[in-house]
Formats: structure tokens, sequence, C-alpha cells
């Protein structure tokens, strides 16, 4: 019974504390972009800006909540369900410190890829449900690019899947115990990274928003919450993709000194800080220099990496 | 590649920059004298209003925002007696100062006329005259065009000479 409690308050820790992080970011990556845009950002209501969130968030809840009439309401209504359910799900496979972990699945690492292949059906039946064609558009695009960099986003894993011999996130971190896999698995975290910003669809992968050209892609015709909910699965995927950097490549909750949940979060907020970065300062590319990308250079670099990793570990024996 | 890291660390690099935002309230950008904002009606040096109710701002103002009515003192002077401006439909591009003989339509380094109420935007005389001479402290009209008064005509005072022929083609 007092297992069942703590299982609980763990759940209830890590879901808590992806929600506020990814709140947290609405307000971190506005001031984040103002800092490398030399303006301030947000800075006026509360703290540092702080309370922008809470405000946000009462702007965004007292907003009309809009069904277009040409929609198709069911799908129109669980779409943006889906895309911060598959978001939230993979949080539980993450050992965010050796005692704090949801479940430590022995395909922790398969239930990661499956989870945010879920997430494609969020964007693709958004854009189809909308029955707009800016929305169509913004959802074939999310169809195509997040499956063809789901590809390499998984086999850019199998270096780190060889080398620690598990699937199990748990078993990953302790295999970098003496040396973190970000060194020997360098290709494989570079394609890694890639992949995850284009899974999550953010700056400069953003084809399926792709403002200039397509009103606001597959949520275009969202509103309210329903968008909120779209906000807030993107702010949850930037989270989740930095967690599993953290965890695949850089140690995961390992560091001297420090408790390794602080070491976590260090690393994590890092990564997020990177990817607000790469936001900051790249440009979109056209939709075939996208998939051009992801066939051309990440699908060979993965293999090439598979190839490399596997036959070292093979003349190691 | 190597140009798109060069990106990212030139974009990084711009978190030791000074920021250019000024927050407005607390701070102030220093407007430019020639700023083109509120418009006033200034005063010559002796204190009489410079206006003389030529209609030729309201005549140049694209967007017809200007009107007045002259109407004439006891000595023939000519003053506007009602002058009235909508700054909600100004557009601030300064041809009534342009267009001004008298210098008496000026415009001032000022923004700050946000108003609740519509109604409010529209100036009255008195809200436009202000008590000095604005740009020009040391212009007087009709020290310079000269005035008639009665039993002396232009030119016919003391130290005066006689108004050129402005229709003449002689110096």
């Amino acid at each position: 019974m007092s297992g069942m409690i703590e299982k609980l308050l763990i759940v209830g820790i890590v879901l808590g504390g992806a929600l506020f992080i990814a709140s947290g970011l609405i307000w971190l990556e506005r001031r984040l972009l103002g800092l490398w845009q030399d303006r301030y950002g947000p800075n006026r209501v509360g703290p540092f800006g702080t309370f922008q969130v809470v405000a946000d968030m009462i702007k965004v809840f007292t907003k009309e909540d809009w069904v277009p009439p040409f929609a198709d309401k069911a799908v129109f209504v669980i779409a943006p369900a889906v895309i911060v359910a598959t978001i939230l799900m993979p949080f539980a496979v993450i050992p965010f410190a050796p005692a704090l972990q949801v479940i430590d699945l022995n395909v922790g690492l398969l239930f990661f890829l499956a989870m945010s292949a879920l997430g494609v059906y969020s964007v693709t039946l958004a854009g189809w449900s909308s029955a707009s064609k800016y929305s169509l558009l913004g959802g074939l695009r999310a169809a195509a690019q997040m499956l063809s960099y789901e590809v390499f986003m998984g086999l850019s894993l199998v270096g780190v899947v060889l080398l620690s011999g598990s699937f199990s996130l748990g078993r990953i971190v302790e295999a970098q115990q003496g040396l973190w896999f970000c060194i020997p698995q360098f290709f494989g975290l570079v394609v890694f990274v890639i992949a995850g910003v284009a899974e999550t669809h953010r700056l400069p992968f953003d084809l399926p928003e792709a403002e200039s050209e397509l009103v606001a892609g597959f949520h275009s015709e969202y509103s309210g919450m329903k968008f909120g909910m779209f906000f807030v699965g993107e702010y949850l995927g930037v989270t989740l993709i930095s967690a599993m950097i953290t965890t695949l490549f850089f140690g995961g909750w390992m560091g001297p000194f420090l408790p390794p949940a602080v070491w976590f979060l260090i690393k994590t907020f890092f990564f997020i800080c990177f990817f607000i970065l790469l936001r900051a300062s790249l440009p979109r590319p056209r939709y075939d220099q996208l998939m051009a990308l992801g066939w051309k250079v990440m699908l060979p670099l993965s293999l090439m990496n598979i190839v490399i990793t596997g036959g070292i570990l093979l003349a190691r024996g | 590649m190597i140009s798109i890291i060069r990106t990212i660390w030139k974009v990084f690099l711009h978190q030791f920059r000074k920021r250019v935002t000024i927050q407005y309230p607390e701070e102030r950008a220093s407007l430019a004298p020639r700023w083109r904002g509120r418009i006033i009606l200034s005063r010559d040096p002796d204190g009489g209003e410079r206006c003389v109710a030529c209609y030729l701002c309201a005549a140049a103002c694209p967007v017809d925002c200007i009107s007045l009515q002259a109407t004439e003192d006891e000595n023939g002077r000519r003053y506007p007696e009602f002058f009235r401006i909508n700054f909600s439909r100004c557009i601030f591009c300064g041809f009534c100062e342009e267009a001004c003989p008298t210098y008496a339509i000026q415009l001032t380094p000022d923004f700050e006329m946000a108003e609740y109420n519509r109604r409010n935007l529209v100036y009255e005389k008195e809200d436009l005259l202000i008590s000095g001479p604005g740009k020009y402290p040391e212009y007087n009209f009709y020290r310079i065009a000269g005035l008639a008064i009665s039993g002396k005509d232009k030119g016919e005072a003391e130290n005066e000479s006689a108004p050129v022929d402005v229709k003449g083609l002689m110096p």
C-alpha cells in the first residue's frame, strides 16, 4: 500500500513538474527570444514578468471556444487532447533520478518512440478535421515531416542501444557511468537533436505551422483552450526531447556534488535553452529542403553511425 | 553547415549586447526638436496672437482636420474667431506649419495625447494657444509686413521704407 502511495506521489511530481515547466516555457521562451533579439520580452506582470503566464492562461481560458461549422466536430475536439496525452506519456519512463521514475519499462525507449510517433495523429487530424485549405496543407506537411524524421530518430538511437545493451532508460543512464554517450555517439546525438526539433515541429522546422505561408497551419481554425492545448503540447514536446537528450546522451541524472534530480534539471534546462536559441537564430527551410535534408543527409548519417558503432563493438568482441 | 553554426553563435553573442528597448513610461525617448507632434498656436514676442486667419493651414490640410472662422478686431486686424483641430483625424504631416505665413501654427515634440473619450481629441483655440513664440522667438509678422493704422498706410511711419511692390519685376 505504501508502495502504491509512493508511486502515485512520483506520478504527481512528474506530471506536475512537466506541466509546470511547460507553462514556464511560455515565459522563458519569450524572455530568451527577447534577450537574443536585443529587447526585453514580457517584464511587466509580476517579478520579471513571470505572471505573464497566468495572464496568458486567463486570456486563453476566457476566449470564445469556437468550432467552425464546416469542421468534423468530434475529431476537431479530440485532436488537441491527443498531442498532450501522447507527449505526457513518455515522461513516465524517463529516469529523473535513480528513485524518481514512474516506471522503468524494459522497452522504455521504444515506448518513447511509439508515443512520439502517435503525436503525428494529432496534428494530421487537426489539419484534416478543420476542413480548411491552410490547415490541410499544414497537416499534410506535418504527416510527411514527422513520419520521415521519426525514421532517423529511431535509427539514431540504435547506437545508444548497442552501447548500453538495453532499451530500458534506467539501464541506458547507468551504462553512461564512465563516458557520456555524447562522445562515442556524437553523430547519433546530432541526428537525434535535429530529428527532435522536426518531431516537435519547432522552428526552424515548423513547416506544419509556417505562419508566413499557411496562416497558422494545422491549428489555423482553433481558438481558446484547444489552441492552448497545441501550445502546451509543443512546450511539453520541447521539454520531453530535452529530457531525452539528457537521458540518452548526457548521462541523465549523473553528475558530481549536486543531487541527481538537480543535475537532470540543469541539463534539461540547458537543452531547452538551446531549442529556443535555434528558434531565435535560424530561418525556416523550404519544404523540399527539409525533406532532402532528412532523406539525403540524416538517413545516411544515422545508418553510417549504426554500421560504425556495430563494427567497433564487434571488433572489441 | 558552417554558416548555420556561425549564425547560432552570433545570435548567442547577442545576449551580451545592450538592449535597444526604451522602457517607455519610466524611460523616455529623446524627441528631435523638429518632431512633428501636438499642434499649437504661438504668439508673437509682444504677446499677441500670430494667427491672421488666412485659412492656408485649413486649405493645406490633407485630412481636413483644421477648421476656423476669421474675424477682425476694431483695428482691422484679422484673427480667428474660433480655431479647431480634430486630432483624431490629424496625421501630423506638418503641411499646416509649412503653409502658415506667420509661423503661428507649429508642431511640437509631444505625442502623449491619449484620451479615453474621442470628443476630447477635438482641441479648441484655448487648448491650442500657448503663451510663447514657439520655435521663432524673435519673429513678429507685423514688424516685417507692416500694418496700416488709421491715418497712416504701410511704410508711411517714421524709419519705415515703402513696401515692396510684389507685382513688379524691379528689385
